[in-house]
Parts: C-alpha cells; structure tokens; sequence
C-alpha cells in the first residue's frame, strides 16, 4: 500500500479494523475453549475447513443454487419495488395511501408468511425466490418513494424551462436526483433478500447452502456449521461494505 | 376523518373482500388458500377449545424475555458506547454491517451448543433486536442538544437528574423508534427459529400444521400472529403520539 497517498483518517480506520478483527477473533477462541470441539470449532480449524468445502465438489452446486435464487429474487424486488416506488412517489395521494400499510407490512414477522408462500408456489426454486423477493420488496419501495417526493421542484422547473424532453429530464435530472436514496434502499433490499433466500432454504428446501446447513445439524457435523456460518457472514459483511462505500460516495456527491 | 385514511380502510376492505371472493369461488384452491373470514372463525374456535394457549405463552414468553434483555442491553451499551467516542468508532463498522448478516446462520451453532429447548430461540430473537435498540440508543443521544446539557450544568444539576429529565426526553423518541423495532425483530427471531427447527411454540404449530395439510388451523395462528403484532405496532403508535403531543411537537 502506498503509505503517502492514504491520508491519516483512512490509515486510523483500517487499524481500528485490525483491533476490531483481532478483538473478535480473540472472543471466538476463548469461547471454544470455554465450549469445546463439540459447540464450536477454533478460528484456524474453520479457515482450514472453509478451504477444504471450497475446494469440495459438493459445495458448488449448492453455492450456485443459492446464489441463483438470490439474484433472481433481488432482480425482482429492485425492479418492482423501483417502479413501484416511482409511481407512489409521483402520485402523492396514493403514496399518503399507501405508506403506513408499507411500514406496517415491513414490520410484521415476514417468516410467518412462508408456509403460504410454499403452498402458493410449491416447494423449489419459485417459493425461494418470492419469499426473497418478499424481504427485499418493501425497503426499496419505501425508500424510492421517498427519494421521488423529495426531488427538489425548482429542478424539474428548470427542467421544464430548458425544454427537456420527457426522456432528457428524467435521465439528466430524475435519475440522478434521486440515485443516492434509491441506492440506500437497494442496499437495504440486499441484505433482506438474502435472508429471505436462506430463510426459505433452511425451512423447506432440497439445495443450497441454507439446506447444506440444515443437513449438517441433522448430522451435528459441525466443521461444516461453522464454515458455512464463516463464508455466509463474510460474504454479506464484504458485500454490505462494498455497497457502504458506493452509498457514501453517492450522497456526498449529491 | 381524512382522505387518505378514508380510501385506505377502502383499499384494505376491498382487498380482504377481493381474497374472500376468490377462495369462496374456488379459483384460490382450498389446499392453497382458505377464506379469511374462515380464518377468524378457525383462531376463535382453537381459543376457545384452549388447544393453543400453551404454545401462545412459550412463543410470547420467549419473545417477550428476548424483548426487554435487548432494550436493557441495548440502552446500556448504546450509552457506553456513546461515553467512549475512541470504541464507538471502532465498532462502527460493525454496527453498519450488523443487518446484512443473516442471524439465522447461528441458530445451528445455538442449538448444538444450548441443546433444542428455548434458549437458542431468545439468543436469536435477543441478537435480532439488541442491535437496533444500541444504533437507536446511539441516535438518539447524539440528538440531545449541548445547550441543555450546558444548562444542566448551570443549574448544578446531579448526573443522575441531568439524565432522568434531560438526556432521557430528549432522546425518547429514537429510544421508542429502537423499542418498536425490537419488538419487531424479536417476533423474526423467535418466530423463525421455531419454524427452522424447535419442540414447541406457534412458529412450530405453523409448521406441523403446514406438514399436516391442516390449512384452518395454520391460517388461523398466522392471523393471530400478524395481528397481535400489528396491534402492539399501533398501540405503541399511538402512544407515541400522545406524548408527543404532550410536549408540542409535531
């Protein structure tokens, strides 16, 4: 790394990373001291173990499925819950109409729904990808909607006097006006579809890696628990710092 | 009583009518969907027969320990967290990817480790919630205003007043934003883990009805679930605004 280049601020937050990566690591091997090989394995057993599944043929399919579901799933949830968000934001009173049902259904315990999810969709990959969808759906229309009412009209009248074309206006004003709220809500949206996929995996599922994980308690084997608990929580850590940073750029440049 | 208010008690009337409509001419099927006015008779009958109040009361106790372990934890932490500007910052980055990580994932370790009885479920239900509350915490301590801490001050106030009739006020509403989603994401836990794996609780009814073909009884304690939820939601809602309004704010 070029030492020079980094400013302070951004060296002191990678060393308080490292105190926070060695903090936590330090936790988890004096919990396995304190529960043995039989609740956990140590730090180094499961690094080993996760190069040993990556290396495995078993766990690709799984990963893929999983992974598969999951982008579809997200797809979905982004383009209705985009277009949905648009809409409700245009037209206020629908959005007044729709807003607290919104909030109310985001905060209801979502996992309840999932039997009728299964019994609309059938055991597979369609009730894994609605039910992921499900998750994801909400944060994005709520947080498009707000992003759209909260475009400043002094724009669009600008807009309007440069004479911009529909398509001019929402590609050289709309879009860009509102992308840092609707890259929150994607974020967001993210996160809760992947927990929509896993959720439906581990419930009812013959693949991917929430079934691998279901399978391994059935078998207590726990090398595997652990190693797919590490590799699913790095993989949504990193995902979620590298949007972070998009997310953070966006609004500081709006 | 406004517009808006007025069309959607119309839209959600029309919606549940729309559903009852589709099941009762049978292009919702009966192993898919049962009318909703169905479901309210199914819940009243399971109440009255008293065949589900058990698991009501180890699923809402679990939520409810699960509930009040992570506002206690949550505000505590989040005012330590608050006092050491140095660990704050430390700790930020993992208070921001807190909710990306599918807690989930732990439950297999909780159950290896605390066997399958109803600690792993409050363990996900407490981890669930004590997040927010401490980023809720956090929030709203940022808000209280240096002028009235300086006020406090001159008024030679105790630390435990300034607190109490200061700090407390000014932070309440993040504090009941914290608290409603506490509850929220304690229900996702417990719920959830009792559907992945458990020995009892209405997450696991759902379930064993769900396995049995036993569409009334399974409609009928998801209703109970969702309503009981959004009724708790509203309550404190409501509340909320009555304090609020107290005070003169909005």
């Amino acid at each position: 790394m070029n030492r020079v280049a980094s400013p302070p601020i951004l060296r002191s937050r990678a060393f308080d990373l490292v105190i926070l990566s060695g903090v936590v690591l330090g936790l988890w091997q004096l919990a396995h001291l304190w529960g043995g090989d039989v609740a956990m394995t140590t730090p180094l057993g499961t690094l080993r173990h996760t190069v040993q599944t990556l290396a495995s043929a078993e766990f690709w399919p799984h990963a893929g499925a999983t992974l598969g579901a999951f982008l579809v799933a997200l797809l979905l949830a982004a383009g209705a819950g985009v277009l949905a968000g648009a809409l409700l934001g245009y037209h206020r009173l629908s959005g007044e109409v729709a807003e607290p049902v919104l909030v109310a259904v985001y905060s209801i315990p979502k996992v309840t729904l999932y039997p009728i999810i299964l019994l609309f969709f059938g055991i597979g990959i369609r009730a894994e990808v609605a039910f992921g969808a499900l998750h994801g759906v909400i944060p994005i229309t709520l947080f498009t909607m707000n992003a759209v009412r909260n475009i400043n009209p002094v724009f669009i009248k600008t807009g309007r006097i440069l004479r911009l074309s529909p398509w001019a206006l929402l590609r050289s004003v709309l879009l860009p006006a509102t992308l840092p709220e609707v890259f929150t809500g994607l974020r967001v949206g993210f996160a809760l579809t992947l927990i929509g996929t896993l959720l439906s995996e581990m419930f009812g599922s013959r693949r991917g890696l929430g079934f691998m994980l279901m399978n391994a308690i059935g078998l207590h084997n726990m090398d595997v628990i652990m190693s797919l608990t590490f590799m699913l929580v790095a993989f949504a850590g990193s995902a979620n710092a590298a949007l972070l940073v998009v997310d953070h750029r966006l609004h500081r440049r709006a | 009583m406004r517009l808006a208010t007025r069309l959607r008690i119309g839209v959600l009337v029309a919606t549940v009518a729309l559903v009852e409509g589709l099941c009762r001419a049978g292009v919702i099927g009966a192993f898919t969907m049962i009318p909703p006015s169905e479901m309210a008779l199914s819940l009243w009958r399971l109440l009255r027969a008293g065949q589900v109040q058990a698991d009501m009361r180890r699923t809402l106790t679990a939520v409810g320990i699960a509930v009040g372990s992570s506002i206690v934890v949550g505000i505590v932490a989040g005012a330590v967290v608050h006092a050491l500007p140095r660990l704050r910052r430390t700790i930020d980055p993992l208070l921001a990817a807190y909710y990306s990580v599918p807690v989930f994932v732990f439950y297999p370790m909780f159950i290896v480790i605390f066997g399958l009885n109803d600690i792993p479920k409050v363990m996900i239900g407490f981890l669930y919630a004590v997040a927010v509350m401490i980023i809720n915490t956090l929030n709203g301590l940022d808000r209280v205003a240096p002028v009235l801490l300086k006020t406090a001050r001159v008024l030679r106030m105790s630390r435990a007043a300034t607190a109490l009739r200061v700090v407390l006020p000014c932070a309440a509403p993040y504090l009941f934003t914290g608290i409603k989603l506490a509850i929220a994401y304690s229900f996702i836990g417990v719920v959830g883990s009792e559907f992945i794996l458990s020995s009892g609780g209405l997450g696991y009814q759902i379930g064993f009805a769900y396995h049995d073909f036993n569409n009334p009884t399974m409609y009928a304690l998801i209703l109970f679930i969702l309503s009981f939820v959004l009724v708790v939601n509203m309550t404190l809602h409501a509340w909320e605004k009555a304090l609020m309004a107290r005070r003169g704010l909005r």
